[in-house]
């Protein structure tokens, strides 16, 4: 990095002596470019030459890394020196689903290590994916300015490294636990923060499986008149629930917890009237939670549905009926997560309110491959006729058509991102029984905006023929059980000028569709391939091609691989050469 | 577009073609006449292919065109809190249906088809079921019983091992936690069946659930708890009807049911709820022990 930035002209005896005209254009040039927000604006600009290099590195205050081993921490942050607010991404995605064996990597220690040197005026964090322990978390409260920490799919930590950050970090304002694994290190961490009002706008904790003292956090409610966001976890029953909300009838997104009674139920109680807490919640737009709900007291709801645009119910074992109850009322909904329980009729209901759905996620209640999955095309199709604006779909299904598909493909133009799951393997179009070929050619065809796609189902090489042709924009591709041959990979890897993330597994591609993809590896963030055809000598010829690449076999267990086979190969450019903290089980070629 | 006539050819249109390519593949044409003889009626003959081609049939059926179960479980659910009973109910199916999934995987590659296309991409998967397939995260399976999210979250946190395949949580095993009422007590209780493995330890269990709540339910004159020394007597005889109170519990059918008669495991794959009740109302009804069922009262609680 060539940081020779020339010192500032000293003023020569004293008179004043306008700075020279290189460095009146550095300043302008500083002053113009932190108006560039947007990431790749501001990459191309730093391209453009040195100055404007050095400049844009200067005026970088957001720090996106998305691959911790991409870059050594040092590199990243001499660059960027003045970047208050970092996000690291860990993991490949499929490590979410064990295909990865734990104590892989993407530990934040060597991060937080050097950030106590350089970046000791650290405001803001997040980490996805990464493996974070209480020691890390206990330096980083150290930072005086810390105030937003956000936390996604992450672990290696517990409640004691979050009662450091709450006691130590004074001007905590966010505190996001979205999907990680905390342990129950027995610690009640919430009564770590500090007497007196906080700053605290978020609140979300609502992964964490640790029961906490609620008198606790009521009294923590109460003395944050900042609060927006809360999330609560499944020990927070409904009773509690209210009593929370009525301290924070100023919440803009509400994680209800359990929605349930404790267990200690006492029958002929006056149960308080959980409808008018919610009515007082006249700012509500998001509303999630419900993780042990008994739909008895849904109805609880109805005055907030009105103005929800985030509804998550996708912890809701609840029917189609009683959806039906709840959506009627949800006319502004633009992203809705729900279980399948509520099948194709309960989609149907969302079709016809949600005119405005931008994103649909609908999750299994049973997710094994050979469940019976009650949402099917029809819900699909429903979908597609009602909610023209849809932009975002997460969709588990059995039965699939390819003219549902296709049709949502022609009714949602704006389509960005299509994750399409038939969960049995290789189930074709099961009223046609042909492959669902046709149906994601049609989604690549007619979504021109696409940047994300899933696939699934029984699909031929003619499949990726069509991926590859027509994916203009797509960044993302994951793929499962699915291609006859190498020629499926080969069209994805000399079509989609845009691709960056491919993920596949189980599907027979071998060594001679990798070797088609050399000339693009160092412009995509990583490929995963495991469980395909790939054999240890392929991949290390590309290796050898490639020497900014890291090619990493992954044995998913410690004995001799059997047949030259590779169980998983996950490859990613990097500026800092191989990783120095590789497991055993892990054979960097 | 080898490949795909390929796939298309194993995916069977009718039961009569299926049979006729099973015998094409695997038999000469001196089988002829077994093939007539089995274009009857279903479920004939020890003819190995075409069993395993009605099989495929029916699975197909049960996989794709049955109607769910999961309608008739939510009507349960919403009965009862919390309460996985009706889960395991619509687990049970599902549950039988893990036990020979690679029946299902016949339909697309039958040992006589030649595709090196699927055999290659199943050459790991044979077993039950795969790694990380669905691509679900750990803590949204087993949704069916919510109560029992803890344990399957601890459960999943162990180190799978690709060999032998990510094997399904039965929801059936984990946490089972009942609703449990006495008679005279205003507060009803939990208790996790899956932490038992006999009555007698569930009669104990109960014992020690209700033993201060009814010490201080007969106690009016003081406000306050009796702590354990004074006032308590256990709960005895629940099980044998010699006690002041007996254990009663309703089946998935709302019959009431003497707790003791059926084997504890059929016990806990019927029982919704448990109740405690005085003796001395149990006799007005009329009751023998074995497997008589109480008609549900209008006065009974």
């Amino acid at each position: 990095m060539r940081e020779d930035r020339p010192p500032p002209t000293p003023s020569r005896g004293g008179a004043y002596s306008p700075p020279p005209p290189d460095q009146v254009l550095e300043n302008v040039l500083e002053h113009v470019l932190q108006f560039l927000t947007f990431r790749r604006d501001r990459n191309a600009a730093a391209l453009v030459c040195r100055s404007w290099h050095r400049a844009e590195a200067l005026t970088r205050l957001e720090l996106f890394i998305g691959n911790c081993y991409a870059v050594a921490p040092r590199r990243a942050m001499e660059r960027f020196r003045r970047a208050t607010a970092v996000t690291i991404k860990g993991k490949p995605r499929f490590a979410d689903f064990n295909l990865m064996p734990p104590d892989w990597g993407a530990n934040f220690t060597p991060w937080v290590t050097f950030m106590a040197q350089c970046y000791r005026a650290l405001e803001k964090l997040c980490l996805k994916r990464m493996f974070v322990t209480d020691e890390d978390l206990e330096l980083l409260a150290s930072f005086p300015s810390f105030r937003e920490l956000v936390l996604i799919c992450c672990d290696g930590f517990g409640t004691s490294g979050l009662a450091v950050v709450a006691s130590k970090c004074r001007k905590l304002r966010v505190l996001d636990l979205i999907e990680d694994e905390v342990t129950d290190d027995e610690i009640d961490w919430i009564s770590c923060f500090p007497e007196g009002e906080t700053c605290l706008e978020s609140l979300i904790f609502d992964c964490v499986e640790c029961p906490i003292y609620f008198e606790a956090l009521e009294r923590l409610v109460a003395r944050s008149p900042s609060l927006k966001k809360l999330k609560l976890n499944r020990y927070v029953s409904i009773v509690q629930l209210y009593r929370l909300m009525i301290r924070a009838p100023q919440l803009t997104h509400l994680g209800t917890g359990s929605f349930s009674p404790s267990e200690i139920v006492a029958q002929g109680d006056q149960e308080p009237d959980y409808s008018s807490a919610f009515d007082a919640c006249r700012s509500l737009v998001c509303l999630s939670g419900f993780r042990e709900i008994v739909p008895d007291y849904l109805p609880a709801i109805y005055p907030v549905c009105a103005n929800l645009t985030s509804l998550n119910f996708s912890y809701a074992n609840i029917s189609a009926e009683q959806l039906r109850s709840v959506i009627r009322y949800c006319h502004k909904l633009q992203i809705f997560w729900v279980l399948d329980t509520v099948c194709d009729a309960g989609l149907q209901a969302v079709a016809a309110t949600c005119k405005d759905l931008r994103e649909l996620r609908v999750f299994p209640i049973d997710a094994r491959e050979d469940s019976e999955a009650p949402v099917s095309d029809v819900g699909l199709l429903a979908i597609s006729e009602g909610c023209r604006k849809l932009q975002s779909i997460l969709y588990f299904c059995q039965r699939m058509t390819n003219a549902a598909v296709i049709a949502m493909s022609e009714n949602c133009p704006e389509l960005v991102v299509f994750r399409l799951c038939i969960m049995g393997r290789h189930l074709p179009d099961h009223v046609t029984r042909e492959p669902m070929d046709e149906g994601f050619g049609a989604i690549v065809k007619n979504c021109k905006k696409l940047t994300r796609l899933a696939t699934s189902g029984l699909l031929t090489d003619r499949a990726f023929s069509y991926i590859g042709q027509y994916g203009k924009l797509v960044r993302t591709l994951s793929v499962a059980f699915a291609g006859d041959s190498d020629t499926g990979l080969k069209y994805v890897l000399e079509g989609c000028p845009r691709l960056q993330k491919l993920e596949i597994r189980d599907s027979p591609f071998g060594d001679s569709a990798l070797r088609t993809g050399l000339h693009r590896y160092y412009n995509m963030r990583f490929l995963w391939m495991s469980s395909c055809r790939l054999t240890r000598r392929g991949c290390k010829e590309i290796a050898q091609q490639m020497p900014h690449l890291v090619v990493e076999m992954i044995n998913g267990e410690e004995e001799e691989v059997k047949d030259d086979y590779v169980d998983t190969l996950y490859m990613y450019r990097s500026l800092d050469g191989p990783r120095a903290d590789a497991p055993s089980f892990v054979t960097i070629l | 577009m080898e490949g795909c006539s390929k796939l298309l050819d194993l995916i069977p249109k009718d039961r009569e073609w299926l049979l006729r390519r099973d015998k094409q593949r695997s038999h000469g044409c001196s089988e002829e006449k077994n093939l007539e003889l089995r274009l009857g009626p279903p479920g004939g003959g020890g003819d190995e292919d075409i069993g395993s081609g009605e099989r495929e049939d029916s699975m197909l059926s049960l996989g794709y065109f049955s109607n769910n179960n999961t309608c008739g479980a939510k009507r349960g659910f919403k009965d009862t809190v919390g309460l996985p009973a009706m889960a395991k109910e619509s687990s049970q199916p599902c549950c039988n249906k893990v036990v020979d999934p690679s029946e299902k995987k016949k339909a697309f590659s039958p040992a006589s088809a030649d595709t090196a296309v699927l055999n290659s991409s199943q050459k790991k998967t044979a077993p039950a079921s795969v790694v990380g397939w669905p691509p679900i995260r750990s803590f949204r399976k087993n949704l069916a019983s919510s109560s029992s999210f803890k344990q399957a979250l601890e459960s999943q946190n162990a180190v799978p091992s690709k060999v032998s395949g990510e094997k399904p949580v039965e929801s059936c095993q984990k946490g089972f936690f009942v609703k449990i009422n006495m008679d005279g007590v205003p507060i009803g209780r939990k208790v996790d069946l899956a932490a038992y493995d006999s009555y007698e330890k569930l009669s104990i269990a109960v014992d020690e659930l209700f033993r201060d709540l009814l010490a201080a339910q007969r106690d009016t004159s003081a406000g306050v708890i009796q702590n354990k020394q004074k006032g308590e007597r256990a709960i005895t005889g629940l099980l044998d009807g010699n006690g002041e109170y007996t254990l009663v519990y309703e089946d998935n059918e709302g019959d009431r049911v003497l707790v003791g008669d059926v084997p504890w495991h059929m016990f806990v794959s019927t029982v919704k709820r448990l109740r405690v009740l005085k003796s001395s109302e149990l006799h007005s009804l009329c009751l023998e022990s074995k497997q008589e069922k109480i008609p549900l009262h209008a006065d009974y609680k």
